[in-house]
């Protein structure tokens, strides 16, 4: 997949000619459109509150100091751990969910398989909204509703299509000779999935663990209606209730904002290969 | 990009040996609670939901009981003026974000197909946005689009205003967010109680829609880009097609499949849209930015009637359904052939 983002000339450009002044611009206006809100967000985060004054948006801010970022930080801190335990446990449980789902759809394929896994994929495009009240109800009779463990479940289930479908396509490139020769040496299936395909399968846990960190961190309606508890929801939950109140300044939310973001943009930063990987096979490839 | 989701593992299983338990029953076996679990919580949790859309349910008391007439409710919901202005909203935001994403998007993409430099940072630049969480963008795009500031404060600053006055249009002053105005007055019939169409307060979403998802339709053509050969192209530039025609006749028609899946993906992404718009604008002024996901949660959690909420769900699901299904199915037929 990386290979097939490296450019591929038309034409190699032999002058510097309208043409490259028009490709400059646009790519220029582009590149100030995209960077523009990350610069309100850090910029407004960085001011304190005596020079958030709203004519003054756009300047840098005048003196050097934590801004709203202290606020935000005491605010939000305890929504941030939420987040994090959240997120290691779900993202974790359910990529060895689909990682064994994924290599069963591949290599053990049974009538009817491919049937089943169409239902499965339609798991992952249904508006939550549709399944929320019985889900709530669910939760409440088996004593979850409100907790973190409640919502965990709720993230690794609704995550299993996800995570099958970026396994099922890995294990798919996988030549079936390798499950073969295993077979021969007397291997069974279980044997086969821990000695040769876990093994082999790194990169797709890599690919899966960010995509599922990155969902499930930005994810809000989950955490909005299975955590009823304030201090206990996660992060992007608490920033909305920051952005909404009033008493609340905009260095704070935007300073909140940088802080919730912080996570899965550093990821992207570091592991952005990955991240790309993700995304593309998310998208099902038609 | 030509493999389908259901592409066709390399082979099939080959004799099973003899175990305890027959090695061809162990996959459905072991593939058995994850999927159950899965099945439960998406089809028999929807199968619930219509349920409640069909019955008494519309105080926090629980009442599971049909309603008379069956379909009162849907009846209800569509002769609610909000709902109806709900699908107008969830379309015009559904069209003008599919042209703005996947246009910038192929902008995007055929710029970095060229040679510049710096090409992975300028591209991860692009692509950034959508690592983000949606309530940081509408967080983000609600100070940005703050009528007193933002937009407005920026034309002033680079005399954009000045020279409107100069030019006699006046300032611009981009209170679009809070701006209740509907552009356009489509006729309709009488049922349709809704004014038709395009809400003012919806621009601000669908451009930070944009700024956050063009970046995918972005990556998705450019990984569709790599896989048309070079020589295709080297042809078209050797027979004389200009860098324009070589694109326009060859290589946008060759990435249709692309322009397609990222059409479905966003698609079902916008007609299911909750929190940006509930970070941004919430329902907006006169419900301008009021869509079926924010109904469904004001419905249900805010005035426990539990079957209008329900029953808006349904009607989202049902229209997500149209478009994902046949995509679905597509794909199923492929590997079946």
């Amino acid at each position: 997949m990386n290979a097939s983002l490296t450019p591929v000339q038309a034409r190699p450009s032999r002058r510097f000619g309208f043409r490259r002044v028009f490709l400059f611009l646009v790519l220029a206006v582009a590149i100030l459109f995209y960077l523009m809100p990350m610069y309100v967000m850090v910029v407004s985060g960085l001011k304190d509150a005596a020079d958030v004054s709203i004519d003054q948006m756009w300047n840098l801010p005048t003196s050097f100091t934590a801004g709203g970022f202290a606020e935000a930080w005491r605010q939000l801190s305890p929504n941030l751990a939420q987040s994090f335990l959240l997120v290691i446990p779900a993202t974790i449980i359910s990529s060895l969910i689909g990682a064994i789902n994924g290599y069963l759809f591949s290599k053990w394929r049974f009538r009817g398989s491919e049937v089943l896994f169409a239902l499965v994929l339609f798991g992952m495009f249904i508006p939550y909204q549709s399944i929320l009240i019985p889900l709530i109800q669910f939760l409440d009779r088996i004593g979850l509703y409100g907790s973190l463990p409640g919502l965990i479940v709720v993230h690794v289930i609704y995550g299993i299509p996800i995570t099958t479908l970026i396994f099922r396509n890995y294990f798919a490139n996988i030549p079936y000779e390798i499950v073969e020769a295993a077979r021969i040496d007397g291997a069974g299936l279980w044997q086969i999935f821990r000695q040769v395909m876990l093994p082999l399968s790194l990169p797709a846990f890599v690919v899966v663990g960010i995509f599922q960190f990155t969902n499930i961190w930005n994810e809000f309606l989950f955490g909005l209606t299975v955590i009823t508890n304030p201090r206990q929801q996660p992060v992007t939950v608490a920033l909305n209730n920051l952005s909404g109140s009033f008493s609340v300044s905009w260095n704070v939310v935007m300073a909140g904002a940088v802080i919730a973001a912080l996570p899965t943009l550093v990821i992207y930063v570091l592991l952005g290969r990955f991240f790309i990987q993700g995304m593309l096979a998310g998208s099902m490839k038609g | 990009m030509a493999q389908g989701a259901l592409e066709r593992p390399a082979a099939r299983a080959g004799t099973p040996r003899r175990r305890l338990i027959p090695e061809r029953l162990l996959s459905p076996l072991i593939l058995a609670p994850s999927l159950i679990a899965l099945f439960i919580f998406v089809y028999g949790f929807i199968g619930l939901t219509f349920w409640v859309s069909l019955s008494n349910w519309r105080t926090p008391k629980r009442d599971l009981s049909l309603i008379e007439p069956l379909w009162e409710t849907y009846r209800r919901l569509f002769t609610t003026t909000r709902f109806q202005i709900d699908i107008r909203n969830t379309i015009v935001f559904t069209v003008f974000f599919l042209i703005g994403s996947v246009g910038v998007g192929l902008l995007l993409a055929i710029a970095l197909d060229q040679s510049i430099p710096a090409r992975g940072l300028i591209r991860n630049i692009f692509l950034f946005p959508y690592a983000l969480s949606f309530v940081v963008t509408g967080v983000a795009w609600r100070w940005i689009f703050n009528p007193d500031s933002g937009i407005t404060l920026l034309l002033d600053h680079l005399g954009i205003n000045w020279l409107l006055g100069k030019v006699g249009l006046g300032p611009l002053h981009v209170d679009w967010l809070i701006s209740p105005r509907i552009l356009g007055d489509i006729p309709m019939p009488d049922a349709v109680k809704a004014q038709i169409g395009i809400p003012v307060a919806m621009i601000p979403v669908i451009i930070a829609a944009v700024w956050q998802l063009s970046g995918f339709a972005m990556a998705m053509y450019l990984a569709g880009l790599g896989t048309i050969s070079h020589d295709i192209r080297e042809a078209a530039a050797l027979d004389g097609a200009s860098l324009y025609r070589t694109y326009k006749d060859i290589v946008i028609p060759l990435l249709k499949p692309i322009t397609i899946s990222v059409m479905i993906i966003l698609g079902h992404i916008s007609l299911k849209i909750f929190d940006l718009v509930f970070a941004m604008s919430g329902k907006g002024p006169g419900f301008a930015t009021d869509v079926p996901g924010i109904f469904v949660f004001e419905q249900t959690f805010g005035a426990n009637k539990y079957n209008l909420g329900a029953a808006a769900s349904i009607v989202m699901l049902a229209l997500i359904a149209i478009v994902i299904v046949p995509y679905l199915a597509r794909s199923l037929r492929e590997v079946e052939r």
